[in-house]
């Protein structure tokens, strides 16, 4: 059962690519297979990161509502945004090469989740749960931060930032797909080599110390990777909130397993199908007339919500 | 052998072990009794590597277990915590399968697929393998659980309560089936027990615990003893040899 149904993802995913690439095309073939493969390459990125950052997330935090969003990943992607127009003003930053805004964005993701995780644990032993409470409170900061400053600068600068805040499949970011591909694949070869170990660390703490594995150690190795993996997907498109967690639970529901070798590519093939088919519906079907953000937001949200009424928060 | 050196661990400033030495021999099941709050499930997860103890040691036949490599000490020592939730939906059969995972590191072979369905037989599970965990009632998923350990194969197992919210009739069969295995398969097997009646029928060794420290440790003979229990539990207590054992009425 669970091989038919994970080649039925596949060819669901396969065919909402090419149907992205092809429906609809007029004109000249050689500009159109370029144009909507570069976009196409960077929706697969994004669907792909977020995918695995929510389930190797929840599988850390044995929890299956909890997204990367709650640990305040996207409030600090929003307050860096802010603070780099707020210091510099969106002109000199337009100059920037993109690679290098995305180098450092990346790093202070990085920097903060290390740093919160090294003083919750060096604490705690039992540090998950408060590390996700810590979590929340930064994430309001960091929210009410940015939202101090945004109401600070100049109100053109304001829609400018505006414009990189709100998550946008249209507008891809170009410039970083070959980075953040390489990124990817890194990110996916080391978890891929952990598989067996995620399996392990879905059975709590005690378990998986029984089981003699260095949990600290591994859960620290997995967020570090789940941080990169927002990284890319924020960079990319912005932040997208209830979309991983609307694909990690349908991976759950779709197939009944916990091998991560199964999950974690079942939720990137869900992402896969949900975002380019989507993608695909809006732009051909509907003809840009909505944003695929909002699409995803409401469904995404009333899926959470039906999630926290069926109890289903273990 | 499991060696204690003056261990000692604290809660901020309530102190759960004071110095505590023990040297478990080689073999047998022995019971840990004692009130609540005497530190019992703390030694346990200490020497179990769940939690650090802020001084002194644990030794595994010389080894030290806070030093020593996590899967080397995963193939000598299983442990078995009390609260089992388990978010994950899996199967008996998943479940048992990863007390393999010290020796297989997720490659499992034709050896560890015997080794689960060995286990799986010996807890009188099969009927219920390919069921989820979700589906089981408390005293089938409990042996789930031990199949897990026994599927780990080490020589040490260390069980915290594990008839915690059984009935009399499950208890005594797990009871049954972890002296079985302590004898029949050369375990030594720790296990923390409330009942203390249980303890003295079934245990080789008791050690008797109160305010992290260890009051008595020996035959149920030496720990089966009104004015000590009282002492202990600090309840009136009589204990009378009926058919051959010795029982504790409170």
């Amino acid at each position: 059962m669970i091989a038919r149904r994970m080649v039925a993802l596949g060819l669901a995913a396969l065919l909402a690519a090419v149907l992205f690439m092809t429906l609809g095309a007029r004109g000249n073939w050689d500009f159109v297979l370029p144009f909507r493969g570069r976009k196409l390459a960077g929706l697969a990125m994004v669907a792909v990161a977020i995918a695995l950052a929510t389930v190797i997330f929840q599988t850390v935090t044995r929890n299956r509502i909890l997204t990367p969003a709650i640990m305040g990943f996207d409030s600090l992607f929003v307050l860096v945004q802010t603070g780099l127009v707020f210091l510099f003003g969106s002109a000199r930053l337009s100059a920037l090469d993109p690679r290098l805004s995305f180098a450092v964005e990346t790093l202070l993701l990085c920097g903060f989740a290390g740093l919160l995780y090294r003083w919750l644990f060096g604490a705690s032993q039992r540090g998950l749960h408060l590390l996700l409470l810590v979590g929340i409170v930064f994430g309001t900061l960091f929210r009410s931060s940015a939202g101090l400053m945004q109401r600070l600068i100049d109100p053109d600068e304001f829609l400018v930032l505006q414009d990189r805040l709100f998550a946008s499949f249209n507008a891809v970011d170009q410039d970083l797909l070959g980075f953040s591909a390489l990124i990817l694949l890194a990110v996916s070869i080391a978890l891929w080599r952990m598989l067996p170990l995620l399996d392990v660390l879905a059975l709590g703490r005690d378990a998986a110390i029984g089981l003699g594995v260095d949990h600290d150690r591994t859960v620290a190795i997995v967020l570090g990777l789940m941080t990169v993996l927002v990284a890319v997907s924020t960079a990319l498109v912005g932040p997208v909130g209830f979309f991983g967690l609307m694909v990690a639970n349908l991976a759950y529901l779709l197939l009944p397993t916990t091998r991560h070798a199964v999950l974690l590519p079942a939720a990137a093939l869900i992402a896969l199908v949900a975002l380019i088919g989507g993608q695909t519906i809006l732009e051909r079907v509907f003809d840009y007339d909505t944003a695929l953000a909002v699409v995803i937001e409401f469904l995404g949200g009333l899926f959470f919500i039906l999630l926290v009424v069926r109890g289903k928060s273990r | 052998m499991i060696t204690v050196e003056d261990l000692c661990k604290s809660y901020g400033e309530t102190a759960v072990l004071r110095d505590v030495v023990l040297s478990l021999p080689r073999g047998g099941l022995t019971g840990i009794i004692g009130p609540n709050g005497a530190g019992k499930s703390t030694l346990l997860s200490i020497i179990g590597r769940m939690m650090k103890a802020d001084s002194g040691r644990v030794l595994l036949e010389g080894l030290d277990l806070a030093r020593a490599h996590g899967a080397e000490v995963a193939r000598r020592l299983a442990v078995l915590r009390q609260d089992n939730h388990l978010a994950a939906r899996l199967t008996v059969r998943d479940l048992v399968a990863f007390g393999r995972y010290p020796h297989s590191r997720g490659r499992p072979t034709e050896a560890d697929a015997t080794h689960t369905a060995r286990a799986i037989a010996y807890l009188g599970l099969e009927p219920f393998a390919d069921r989820f965990l979700d589906e089981l009632s408390g005293g089938q998923r409990q042996r789930a659980f031990i199949a897990m350990v026994l599927c780990q194969d080490t020589d040490y197992i260390l069980l915290d309560e594990p008839l915690n919210n059984l009935d009399i009739r499950h208890a005594v069969g797990i009871m049954t089936l972890i002296g079985k295995a302590a004898r029949e398969l050369g375990k030594t097997v720790v296990v923390v027990l409330h009942d203390i009646n249980m303890a003295s029928a079934c245990c080789d060794r008791i050690v008797a615990m109160k305010d992290g420290r260890i009051l008595r440790h020996g035959p149920p003979e030496t720990v089966m003893q009104a004015d000590f229990l009282e002492e202990v539990y600090e309840t009136p207590i009589e204990v009378h040899r009926l058919s051959g054992r010795l029982v504790a009425v409170y």
